[in-house]
């Protein structure tokens, strides 16, 4: 086995409170420049809804990831669903499904200086906007980060999130009862992906996976604003920075990991969500897994992912040069924990076939109730004679299959597994703290939800009681062996930042 | 005197100076490499000015290059009055198709706020090069005819024989003043080369046919190759 090591991440989705101090922090520190101004590598949008771009899941629309080739899709064959490798340089001149700034939203500020200059007058100055592009006023602002933040603007926005397509009419429908609105956050960084769209659609070849830890970066010297990573990506989270004609994307905070640091947007986090921590996988099988049957993609991807206790797996670790440190790093990864060893968290959007190595732990959206005669009741819990949280599944506010829709590819089996121990932590822990709750119950729902009280206790002290090097297990990246560091000391000493001898703009 | 100065001295010039300053930007400032798109800004006019431009430009320069590298064979095409016609008549309206591309574009940047905003004094002295030599080879392909098989005995040796430098001029210097300056506005555009965002042109991502999709770069290989 060819093993390679992977700096992983979890999202845990019930703990996020939407507060987007992740894109603050992320923002101040990488993407406050002009050309960067609408650039969110870190953003956090609410679903149901659109998105930032705006509907940026459709890949009818953004020809975003890969597609299996071959007659319905039945060959293991994969293709960029943007164009073969011909089509990337016939279209090299004009990219048809290219996201432009309208996708996202024309940057402005507020011309503040009239609210002192403004000569007197009968009204109150007013600090109009500002195109941040042109400089020109913005007669009507039409898009903004987080536009449609907390369903603001639903139906509109949320009534045209892709994932409702796959629900019934009934369904949809039953979403906008007043009873059952209901919204979560979904924080999204780069997926740091095993078999990124954007490498493989880059024409220039200037998108590139590091060996040592997975993170995929933009070489700004080599990328050349063939602007094909923007479409390859099914996440949208390559940008393009207008001003330099250059792509940028989400770099892990590379700089602060190598010092032993957790990303910004992960340390500012205050919902304390977000997980880090290497995962070992084998590096032949990527093609072969991102090539199976859409329902079999969780699992494939899973299967990647390798046992970093099993002394095979260490042995062909350290025969790839995976040094000692790293290996530790992996077995005491939470991220290994969350995805393989308790299978609760999941890929975004495993349909796109680029592997992601972000996962998420769906949330457990609050149980549906109603007002019944004058008392706020569970709606309907007392079927199968299970306690009403317990039956909360089925009464879930959001469907299950827009859950699926989301985490599994469609694969509704997969998803209702993650909710049962999901559910089945909670009311183990309700049984033994509130004690409202039977024993016999807890019992039962732990069978269904195949976990043992051990495994539910370990799930809820990394969920709800991590200490900060329980959620960050940040492995030595030994940047101080890297090969440019060998090469001449005072190259480096000369540059500003991270290999820029000169400011990245435009000279010419 | 000035013949030589225009047909001798300045073609050396153009060239040397669009190598040398080239490597020198390629190595100093490799990040200023850059075809610098405006697609994000601006889609729609776009598509009607970029596409008929490159498309036009990359097959009317390959006729050219073609021309001016295998002889022979472009005078053995030519031969058939036929070919002949059709190649005229192709090159006349491919001429036109890149006039026509260029002005949208050009247009398209005075026009587009945001494309406006992001354009660059050298990239209007580019575009306004760029125009003046198209305008001029649509002339001599309307009103110069047969410049397919002319081409051949006059600009071609002239070409030839500054490579092999023993520079002969009296193949040009009887020509039109509008075909000479067609000739002398395309050093001017080599030479401007390094200094615009036309550096993109030798950045032409062909690699990309056979290289493997994923790229994977390590920080440490102990072995040192140089």
């Amino acid at each position: 086995m060819n093993i390679r090591a992977q700096v992983s991440m979890v999202f845990h989705l019930d703990k996020c409170i939407g507060c987007h101090t992740c894109s603050v922090a992320c923002k101040n520190i990488w993407t406050d420049r002009v050309g960067a101004e609408y650039m969110w590598w870190n953003n956090v949008e609410t679903k149901p809804g659109t998105g930032y771009p705006t509907l940026w899941e459709d890949q009818e629309k953004y020809k975003g990831g890969w597609e299996r080739s071959g007659a319905n899709g039945h060959s293991s064959k994969l293709r960029l669903k943007l164009q073969g490798r011909g089509g990337a340089l016939a279209n090299i001149f004009f990219n048809p499904y290219l996201p432009t700034v309208d996708d996202y939203y024309e940057p402005w500020t507020y011309d503040y200086e009239n609210l002192f200059n403004a000569p007197e007058g009968d009204d109150q100055p007013t600090a109009r906007p500002v195109s941040l592009i042109t400089g020109k006023t913005i007669e009507t602002i039409e898009a903004g980060p987080n536009w449609d933040d907390d369903l603001g603007g639903s139906p509109i926005y949320a009534a045209n999130d892709p994932n409702l397509s796959r629900l019934s009419a009934q369904e949809r429908e039953q979403m906008n009862e007043l009873e059952r609105v209901v919204f979560f956050y979904l924080p999204r960084i780069c997926n740091h992906c095993l078999n990124a769209g954007c490498v493989a659609a880059c024409p220039a070849g200037a998108i590139y996976k590091r060996g040592e830890d997975g993170i995929v970066l933009i070489s700004q010297e080599k990328c050349r604003a063939w602007r094909m990573c923007i479409s390859g990506c099914p996440y949208k989270k390559t940008y393009f920075n207008w001003n330099t004609g250059k792509s940028e994307k989400c770099i892990l905070c590379f700089p602060r990991l190598e010092t032993g640091q957790a990303p910004a947007c992960f340390h500012s986090c205050v919902g304390r969500i977000r997980y880090l921590g290497v995962l070992l996988y084998d590096a032949d099988r990527i093609e072969e897994a991102a090539g199976v049957s859409d329902a079999e993609l969780v699992e494939a991807q899973r299967s990647l992912i390798q046992d970093p206790f099993d002394p095979k797996v260490i042995g062909d670790a350290r025969a790839s040069g995976i040094s000692d440190q790293m290996i530790a790093s992996a077995q005491n990864s939470p991220v290994y924990k969350f995805v393989m060893r308790w299978k609760l968290a999941l890929p975004l959007h495993p349909e796109f076939r680029t592997l992601p190595m972000l996962f998420y732990v769906p949330p457990m959206l609050p149980v549906l109730a109603k007002l019944q005669q004058g008392r706020y009741e569970l709606a309907d819990g007392h079927e199968e004679g299970l306690a009403p949280m317990f039956s909360s599944l089925e009464q879930a506010r959001l469907p299950l299959r827009y859950m699926a829709g989301m985490f599994s590819a469609g694969n509704e089996r997969i998803m209702e597994a993650v909710y049962r121990k999901l559910i089945a932590v909670r009311l183990y822990m309700r049984a033994k703290q509130v004690k409202d709750i039977s024993e016999a119950e807890a019992q039962m729902a732990l069978k269904l939800g195949e976990t043992t009280p051990e495994e539910a206790e370990a799930i809820v002290r990394l969920t709800a009681r991590p200490t900060y090097e329980e959620r960050f297990v940040i492995p030595p990246l030994a940047r101080e062996q890297a090969i440019e560091a060998t090469l001449d000391p005072y190259t480096h000493k000369l540059e500003a930042g991270f290999g820029f001898r000169q400011s990245p703009e435009r000279r010419w | 005197m000035i013949d030589l100065v225009l047909f001798v001295a300045f073609p050396y010039v153009a060239v040397v100076l669009a190598v040398l300053f080239g490597i020198y930007r390629y190595r100093s400032d490799r990040f200023s490499y850059s075809s610098f798109s405006s697609q994000f800004l601006e889609n729609r006019q776009l598509f009607w000015g970029s596409v008929p431009w490159h498309y036009g430009i990359v097959i009317i320069l390959s006729a050219h290059l073609l021309a001016a590298l295998f002889p022979r064979a472009w005078a053995q095409l030519i031969a058939a009055p036929l070919r002949l016609y059709v190649l005229e008549v192709t090159g006349l309206a491919l001429a036109l198709l890149t006039l026509l591309g260029l002005v949208l574009l050009i247009l398209r940047r005075l026009r587009s706020a945001r494309v406006f905003a992001v354009t660059s004094a050298m990239d209007w002295a580019l575009l306004v090069a760029l125009l003046v030599q198209v305008a001029l080879g649509f002339w001599v392909a309307l009103f110069y005819r047969w410049g397919s098989d002319w081409y051949l005995h006059t600009a071609v040796p002239w070409l030839f024989s500054l490579v092999v430098f023993q520079p002969q001029i009296q193949y040009v210097t009887a020509l039109p003043w509008i075909v000479q300056l067609h000739m002398l506005w395309g050093f001017f555009i080599i030479l401007l080369f390094p200094f615009t965002r036309l550096v993109h042109l030798v950045t032409v991502p062909i690699t990309y046919l056979w290289r493997p999709y994923q790229v994977v770069i390590w920080n440490r290989r102990m072995r040192r190759g140089r």
